[in-house]
């Protein structure tokens, strides 16, 4: 008995090293997210977002694939089609509540990870690449979503394509004629349907591509920590079982929200207006993006200038490139900028207005606010962070992870 | 600390896209069966619906995206729906000579819309287009709670306000300024339920926005119910990765 | 405490709690791989036909039109079902067959129903490999037995549909019908 198994064993070994020497993919994996990858012993629970928005991703390619078997990307038929998923298909009402939600959920995890990144440091030397790729992420992510929220092609599906490509419009001589080309004619119709439909498809695997180029950024520095001083390698556990346990761990909590959501809120996050037909000749009283792009859409609104308006919502993440070099204090972690963290949580506070005001009619108060919320996102952006990096004085940092891990 | 306050501040993101219409009126909330985490539809109350949709809102409103077969969702069994079916005469063709031609309906067919197309839908209620009602509960901001304070919402108009001709005031139709070409449909005594059940207008607006609560969400019992056990499965798993979790990390400390 | 070194592996530490973490972990991962089957039984299921789909699974169509000798195509689940009103000469050589020389032996009297003997009805795919043999029409070649003839691979069917000749297994397939009455017909 045990001398079969120990044959059968190494029949087995000799298979995987007879590959493994041709295709090294497990050595390879066990150097990205296995046992010889080295991550810092203190990464909070904020660090398990990025992990989360990973499966996020993997579940929109799952059940977006099965959706595009029984989706028809025609203005007569995308929305009849979407029903037929809702009543006919087999499960199709879950994939299609996994999927309208799932973009939610994805959102809410790359947030918590952008903020993240805010609080402790992570865009700062020497991970200034890394950072670059997750903006970059980010533009990918809202254009998918913008375009996937097209499909299926109700009221605000229609209205929030023709508001979001007029905006190029606001361009100079070129701005018309890109419109143009961006819709294939002289309106949001069918041929707009069809090419944000091959590009929602195409754009996922676009972000799979990032996110690869996102993790080998990652490994040549190292992941960041909440102290956000250097991790000596006493200071390390390997990133498989350690983190591997503790994302499995995140994501099943995170699954928790998600599923409670789709089970029993499934159109808590959407609009209802986007169950009635695109209809291009009558507008509903009142365009709403869905919830992640608000922010922005508070920023465009609260410029009056068209042209200015724009740039102004473009330039709100733009900026986000440059963050490393505004950033002027060396210091990582606002744990220790004592001035930092109390701006940092203001600016949370700003998002969370500027979020709120793109979700009212602009005019009134909400119209007041949303200025005052712009105007100090930039603000925040361009002159408080270098200007509160030279005159911040830091609290002392302890020299090492495990000193204030015993000192703590 | 700082987490929780964090947390804080991301949940207070999330609801807002719920809050925007700036004048929302106050819609006083029903109780529905298929509310709740095991919220399901009561058939008989769905039937009766039903009923109501036929004899009153069909004359001039489609439920396009209902085939006959989904009525058995409503406890009719396989017969009853072909011999319902049966009472419709459905539009089909062209025969071999190409002409259209009536047959009696079949299960797999769609229930038939009153009127040929929008323009005559128009030309027959003084140039409104009685909505589809298939999804008209998940298309309204307030859902069934909407659905059955408008069909009871009919006042007098208040003395300062100009109507326009043909139109009725609704308390509760925010989306047309009050004004709605519908007049009151749901009336105490409009339909007479062979089970004797209330048929005053509260009860029969009840049992028609349930009815109509079904045809925008025909799956709810079945979400509901999948979503239970998915729910139980994931705190399952969660909570095992949980202790496995604090189980390895025991072996360096903190 | 910093000198603790981490352990690395996942297994043969022996220390204590290592058959509990051993069954939790076995646990869990259990629990992660049914539950990811689970996940995924939605998503294989959803290319099954869907509800509307099988609800067209049935169709009702008239021969009264169909004189002797003719032939109509009638389409059921989106392939073509042949229904030809044979004459006495063909319906006499499909019954004349001795059964046990055919490939696929069925008689006549077992492949269409009892009453109707000159109705043929067969779902008119070639059972070799999927393509719409020739025959409905009075221009098209029927092969040498009178029946259908399929171009693709040369299969030859007789007036009973039934394969006599060429790489085709099996005789057309009779879908499942009944008459409604003597002119309507019920597939599936």
């Amino acid at each position: 008995m045990a001398t079969a198994s120990t044959a059968q064993k190494s029949t087995w070994r000799k298979i995987y090293e007879w590959h493994e020497s041709r295709l090294p993919i497990v050595t390879y994996l066990d150097h990205v997210v296995g046992t010889k990858y080295p991550a810092p012993r203190n990464l909070n629970y904020f660090w398990n977002f990025g992990f989360i928005a990973g499966f996020m991703l993997l579940v929109m390619i799952l059940t977006g694939v099965f959706l595009a078997m029984n989706y028809t990307p025609h203005v007569t038929l995308a929305f009849d089609s979407v029903e037929r998923i809702m009543r006919d298909v087999n499960y199709g009402w879950l994939m299609r509540y996994l999927h309208m939600n799932g973009a939610s959920f994805f959102f809410i995890a790359v947030y918590i990870h952008i903020f993240r990144g805010l609080y402790y440091g992570s865009y700062k030397a020497p991970r200034e690449v890394l950072w670059w790729i997750g903006v970059l992420l980010l533009l990918a992510m809202m254009a998918t979503a913008f375009m996937g929220y097209v499909l299926p092609w109700g009221q605000m599906s229609f209205w929030g394509a023709t508001v979001i490509t007029n905006l190029f419009s606001a361009l100079p001589v070129v701005g018309k004629s890109i419109v143009t080309l961006l819709w294939g004619g002289f309106s949001v119709d069918n041929p707009t349907l069809n090419r944000f439909f091959a590009l929602h498809f195409l754009l996922p695997f676009v972000i799979v591509g990032l996110i690869v180029l996102h993790i080998w950024a990652l490994h040549l520095p190292g992941s960041n920590n909440p102290l956000g001083i250097e991790a000596t390698p006493a200071d390390k556990v390997p990133f498989h079982p350690y983190y591997t346990i503790k994302d499995t761990f995140g994501v099943g909590a995170f699954l928790l929200v998600y599923f409670a959501v789709v089970f029993w809120a499934p159109n808590m996050l959407g609009d209802a207006d986007n169950y009635i037909p695109a209809n291009p000749l009558v507008t509903p009283a009142h365009i709403v993006p869905e919830w992640y792009f608000l922010p922005f859409y508070a920023i465009l609104r609260a410029i009056p200038n068209k042209l200015i308006g724009v740039l102004a919502m473009f330039g709100s993440i733009l900026v986000l490139f440059v963050l490393p070099w505004l950033d002027t204090s060396r210091i990582r972690s606002a744990t220790f900028r004592p001035v930092y963290r109390v701006l940092f949580w203001v600016f949370v506070a700003d998002c969370a207005l500027l979020t709120w005001c793109g979700a009212q009619l602009p005019e009134g108060l909400p119209l007041v606010l949303g200025r005052v919320g712009a105007a100090w996102y930039f603000f925040h952006m361009l002159i408080l962070m270098p200007v509160v990096g030279w005159l911040e004085t830091p609290k002392p940092l302890p020299a090492s992870i495990s000193q204030s891990v015993t000192g703590g | 600390m700082r987490k929780i306050v964090l947390a804080a501040a991301l949940a207070a993101v999330l609801p807002v896209s719920g809050l925007n219409a700036a004048e929302e009126a106050v819609l006083p909330k029903q109780d529905w069966t298929f509310n709740g985490v095991f919220g399901k539809f009561d058939k008989e109350q769905l039937q009766r619906g039903f009923q109501v949709y036929k004899e009153v809102c069909s004359n001039c409103h489609s439920l396009k995206y209902i085939a006959f077969r989904n009525l058995e969702a409503l406890g009719y069994s396989d017969e009853q729906v072909k011999s319902l079916a049966a009472q419709y005469q459905i539009e089909d063709g062209p025969d071999d000579s190409g002409d259209m031609f009536k047959r009696k309906g079949k299960a797999s067919d769609y229930m038939p819309k009153p009127f040929p197309n929008e323009q005559a839908a128009r030309a027959s209620n003084g140039g409104a287009l009685p909505p589809d009602l298939s999804l008209i509960v998940k298309a309204r901001e307030g859902g069934p709670d909407y659905v059955y304070n408008l069909l009871l919402g009919y006042e007098d108009a208040p003395a300062d306000m100009k109507m326009a001709p043909g139109m009725n005031y609704n308390k509760y139709f925010t989306r047309g300024a009050f004004q709605l070409a519908m007049a009151q449909q749901v009336k105490d005594g409009v339909v007479t339920f062979a089970d004797g059940s209330p048929n005053d207008a509260a009860h029969i607006a009840k049992d028609v926005t349930a009815f109509l609560a079904w045809t925008a969400e025909p799956k709810l019992e079945a979400r509901h119910s999948t979503g239970f056990r998915v729910m139980l499965y994931t705190l399952l798993f969660t909570v095992l990765a949980y202790f496995l979790k604090r189980r390895i990390w025991s072996r360096i400390g903190h | 405490m910093a000198n603790t070194a981490p352990a690395h592996s996942m297994h043969g530490d022996g220390a204590d709690g290592d058959t509990r973490r051993d069954f939790l972990l076995h646990m869990t991962i259990a629990t992660g791989v049914v539950g990811t089957a689970m996940m995924v039984w939605p998503l294989v299921d959803s290319m099954n036909p869907a509800a509307d789909t099988l609800s067209l699974s049935t169709i009702e169509f008239s021969i009264a039109g169909l004189k002797e000798g003719q032939d109509i195509t009638v389409v059921w689940r989106g392939k073509p079902v042949f229904v030809r009103y044979r004459t006495p000469e063909e319906l006499k050589s499909a019954q004349d067959v001795d059964v046990k020389d055919l490939r696929d032996p069925q008689t006549d009297a077992s492949r269409v129903k009892k009453g109707h003997d000159a109705i043929l009805i067969v779902v008119g795919v070639c059972t070799h490999l999927g393509c719409i043999p020739l025959g409905q029409k009075a221009t098209d070649p029927r092969g040498e037995f009178g029946g259908w003839f399929c171009p693709c691979h040369g299969s030859q069917y007789d007036a009973s549909g039934r394969i006599r000749k060429g790489p085709a297994p099996a005789n057309l397939e009779v879908p499942p019908y009944t008459f409604v009455n003597d002119t309507t017909v019920r597939i599936g």
